[in-house]
């Protein structure tokens, strides 16, 4: 029996000792003598997810892991460069009418499907009529609704009408991916092989998908914009992000997105660094703290604007991200070309946010530290979603400066199901923190605007500011840029008094990548812009093979 | 007879010290068995169709929808948009019609298609995830057997003496410790410092260029830290077992008759205590089966492996209710035959009951 024990045991560490050809991590990348710093093709680049991809149509994902994926696959008509400024992908140029509401894209010549067909005006018609019909089960339908009218005119070119100029259009032509019409018409999507196995205009192509394990792209050799330079892109499915760190570590993924703490306290070694190179930059969303504007108390401008004095926004950047964030001040991010320079953060300011709130009624008559009106304390309780410990600190500091002033505050962390579907969509909190992620375009109207009101529709906080409604629709209708430019730099001034929401910080990404990926750039956007003909490994410091 | 089997799942303390429901004259005649087979087999209807009335409600019960996780705080998502995609999924109708259909697909063994973006059938997803996470549960279970059986016994043959106490303290070390914890350990220790294994995922990055003795090796390299936790854990339960069942055995008369009949010691422990100190195992193991598909998330989030518990838990966060219906319905089917199962094993190899009658 122990002799049956010990073999097994004995079994396993040989098992695990005997073929013990790892490599060990963080093996120092050399520096490249300036004249063999070239670009060339090859090598393998190794990321890594916490999901798997779902489904490889875009029109029909709605998860990061498979958008990622997909946008490696496929191309749109437009997209958006570094700066947020638009450049022909597909299309090689496009003409908006002096009215604003016909729009003409000229496609590239010769892009070609990865099987060889030639993609025409055709493609990008068909991909249109898909997403708009009420069989796709997609959810994104709503902006290609706007269209009158599509036509092709030529198999090089297509034009759409719209009932209005709808200035958000380009956006939404940016997120379209356009699919083979050979390979999907007349079939039903959700069924199609290319669900799994994509087949698209993109500069990589997918060799094999495991599910739940491995997503492994090769590049396109006939790119047409150009054959990328890393051979192959492979993504690794690992849900924990400790574990997702000590593959970094040891050399299993190359690539990855680090905690405000790995970056400043885990990846600061000289081998680390000898091994990696670190990128920062604003993340395109920001975090804040939102009321319920019905309640009464939320609704006089001035408890807000109080609210947003007391609280030190610094104070939360340095607490609950190290330092790695910029404080919030408005709903643009600091950086990006949307941004109003000539706004600041509400400074920390308690005598301030005192005198406001004394102002609008609220005193502390008894004596207990809790300011009250007409014999109500002022007390209020902040919900957000369970499990984001970033949000949670935040609500933790708030709540002591709030005390400061006067302000009672609980916290109640809820899961996210019941959180959007009891509390935001019923409209049953008094404040939330949380979270937007900014898309592309200027264009907010679907949360600022007071006809976004309604049930599980975005504007939950019910936020109606007449000025804030005319310059969104304003800035839907003016598609030049530098009209749209002062819309909403005066959106910005109007929300910076008004404080419907009080912004509070934009994190930063924070991304590892491996020293031997040259090219990288950082942008307002990331490090991400168009990588696979920008990044590349020099010879000298290419792997031949790929290694576990 | 009382028909109602024990329903705990899983852990070898949990059902297997309640009384026997069923000591049947097997050997009298063969028809009896049927008969008996037969009844147990047509009880286990209701049975089932509870569990899954049940577990349906229970799971649209929690709050919000398929739907609801996919588009909720999307800009680009419209109410009408969000309406068609309820329809679609048939969400619309009232509960008892949608489990209607549900049952009326389970009937010809249809488990539905997937509500995740992907439409896939849940028969495809589940079969897909099943081999990885049987290997894993097979090995563990194998190695837990081969590891606290032993264990066990040297204990309870040596109660009190220092080994005793000394084991006793490890496999209750291995049963407190979080999981997830030692995991990360063990994958710095071995993954990060020595470099001798793989940290995550059942395969290597150029696994499809190995020889078939390399991708077993690789296989073996990926599953070694997993299958020796999920083992870990599982000692405590099997050997504490193992060793008052023994205890309880050795203390029998016919123990000490043979070693007043010169037996020696050997002989006495192994052939005719152990034997019999076995016989509820064959319970444990039928009450195994459902575990071996169950899958653990944590676990299996740790150390990126594709298995059934990730599969169940994504199904639940994104409220895919066929799929979880389907897992639902495999872990109570086997959670049933596993008990039928070891209430037949143990009659057949309990001697007692054999010659009783």
């Amino acid at each position: 029996m122990k002799r049956a024990m010990a073999m097994v045991l004995a079994a396993l560490f040989l098992a695990a000792a005997g073929c013990g050809k790892q490599r060990k991590g963080l093996e120092p990348v050399p520096d490249v003598p300036g004249d063999q710093d070239k670009p060339a093709y090859g090598d393998t680049l190794v990321d890594s997810s916490t999901a798997d991809a779902i489904n490889l149509i875009p029109i029909l994902a709605s998860d990061g892991a498979s958008h990622a994926i997909a946008g490696l696959t496929y191309n749109s008509l437009v997209s958006y460069d570094g700066t947020l400024n638009l450049y022909g992908d597909l299309a090689d140029h496009w003409e908006v009418s002096p009215d604003g509401r016909t729009m003409t894209f000229h496609l590239r010549d010769g892009v070609r499907w990865q099987d060889g067909r030639p993609l025409t005006a055709e493609d990008v018609l068909f991909t249109y009529r898909l997403i708009i019909n009420p069989k796709t089960p997609t959810a994104y339908s709503e902006s290609y609704k706007q269209v009158k009218d599509a036509r092709v005119v030529d198999p090089h070119r297509i034009r759409f009408t719209y009932d209005k100029p709808y200035c958000p259009a380009m956006e939404s032509w940016a997120s379209l991916s356009i699919l083979p019409k050979h390979l999907l018409e007349g079939k039903d999507v959700t069924k199609s092989p290319l669900v799994r196995r994509p087949m698209g205009t993109g500069p990589y192509k997918l060799d094999r998908w495991i599910t739940q394990n491995q997503i492994v792209l090769e590049s396109n050799h006939d790119y047409f914009m150009g054959r990328p330079w890393i051979e192959r892109s492979v993504t690794r499915v690992i849900p924990d992000t400790a574990t997702q760190f000590l593959e970094l570590k040891s050399g299993g993924i190359e690539q990855m997105s680090l905690t405000p703490t790995q970056w400043s306290r885990q990846t600061v070694s000289k081998e680390f660094l000898a091994a990696f190179n670190k990128y920062k930059y604003p993340v395109s969303a920001f975090t804040y703290l939102a009321f319920n504007l019905r309640d009464p108390r939320f609704a006089d401008r001035r408890v807000r604007q109080a609210i947003s004095y007391a609280i030190d926004r610094d104070e939360i950047v340095r607490g609950v991200l190290l330092g790695l964030g910029e404080p919030g001040v408005g709903p643009y991010v600091p950086s990006t070309k949307w941004f109003n320079k000539n706004l600041k953060p509400y400074p920390h300011d308690p005598a301030r946010a005192k005198a406001l709130l004394a102002e609008a009624g609220w005193k502390d008559t008894n004596g207990d530290g809790i300011l009250d009106r007409d014999g109500r304390p002022f007390d209020f309780e902040i919900i957000t979603n369970n499990g984001n410990a970033e949000r949670l600190k935040t609500c933790v500091i708030i709540q002591q400066r709030l005390k400061d002033v006067g302000i009672r505050v609980s916290i109640r962390p809820i899961e996210w199901a019941a959180f959007i579907s009891d509390f935001i969509d019923k409209k049953r909190f008094e404040a939330t923190v949380l979270g937007w992620s900014i898309g592309l375009d200027p264009d907010q109207y679907d949360i600022w605007h007071s006809s976004k009101t309604k049930p599980k529709e975005l504007n939950f906080i019910s936020y109606r500011n007449a000025d804030v409604d005319a310059l969104l629709e304003e800035g839907r209708r003016n598609c030049g840029e530098r009209e749209r430019k002062k819309i909403y730099d005066r959106l910005q001034e109007v929300m910076w008094e008004d404080q419907p929401e009080i912004f509070l910080y934009v994190p930063y990404a924070l991304v590892t990548v491996n020293r031997r990926f040259h090219g990288i750039e950082v942008t307002p956007r990331g490090i991400g812009d168009r990588w696979w003909n920008r990044w590349y490994v020099p010879k000298p410091l290419q792997r031949g093979q790929i290694q576990p | 007879m009382r028909a109602g089997p024990c329903l705990r799942p899983v852990g070898p303390l949990s059902c297997a010290r309640r009384p026997r429901p069923f000591r049947p004259r097997i050997q009298n005649r063969s028809g009896t068995l049927f008969a008996y087979l037969a009844k147990r087999l047509l009880f286990m209807l209701p049975l089932l169709l509870g569990i899954t009335l049940i577990s349906f409600a229970v799971i649209h019960l929690a709050p919000g929808s398929t739907v609801d996780l996919e588009t909720s705080m999307n800009p680009r998502v419209s109410a009408e948009a969000r309406e068609r995609l309820r329809h679609l999924y048939g969400l619309d109708q009232p509960l008892h019609v949608q489990y209607g259909r549900w049952l009326k697909r389970l009937a010809t063994l249809d488990l539905g298609e997937s509500f995740a973006p992907d439409h896939r059938p849940v028969k495809d997803k589940i079969l897909e995830r099943i081999p990885v996470t049987l290997t894993i549960e097979l090995l563990a279970l194998g190695l837990i057997f081969a590891v606290a059986v032993p264990l066990g016994v040297a204990s309870a043959v040596r109660q009190y003496s220092l080994f005793d106490k000394i084991s006793t303290v490890v496999v209750f070390v291995g049963f407190a410790i979080p999981t997830f914890w030692l995991a990360l350990l063990l994958m710095i220790l071995f993954g990060v410092k020595l470099g001798w294994l793989p940290i995550s995922g059942i395969r290597s990055l150029d696994h499809d260029s190995l020889s078939a003795a390399g991708k077993i090796a690789d296989y073996a390299r990926h599953l070694a830290l997993p299958v020796f936790l999920s083992a870990f854990g599982g000692l405590a339960g099997l050997s504490r077992y193992m060793r008052s069942n023994m205890l309880e055995v050795i203390r029998q008369d016919y123990i000490t008759t043979a070693r007043a009949k010169g037996l020696p010691e050997n002989d006495v422990i192994y052939r005719h205590a152990l034997r019999n100190a076995l016989l509820p195992v064959v319970t444990i193991l039928g009450l195994s089966l459902p575990a071996l598909i169950g899958g653990a998330v944590i676990f299996e989030s740790i150390f990126a492996i594709p298995g059934m518990g990730q599969l169940f838990y994504q199904g639940v966060l994104a409220r895919d209710y066929p799929l979880i219906m389907g897992i639902l319905v495999i872990g109570a089917v086997l959670t049933l035959v596993g008990n039928l199962l070891a209430d037949i094993c143990y009659a057949l190899v309990d001697p007692r009951i054999r010659v009783g009658g």
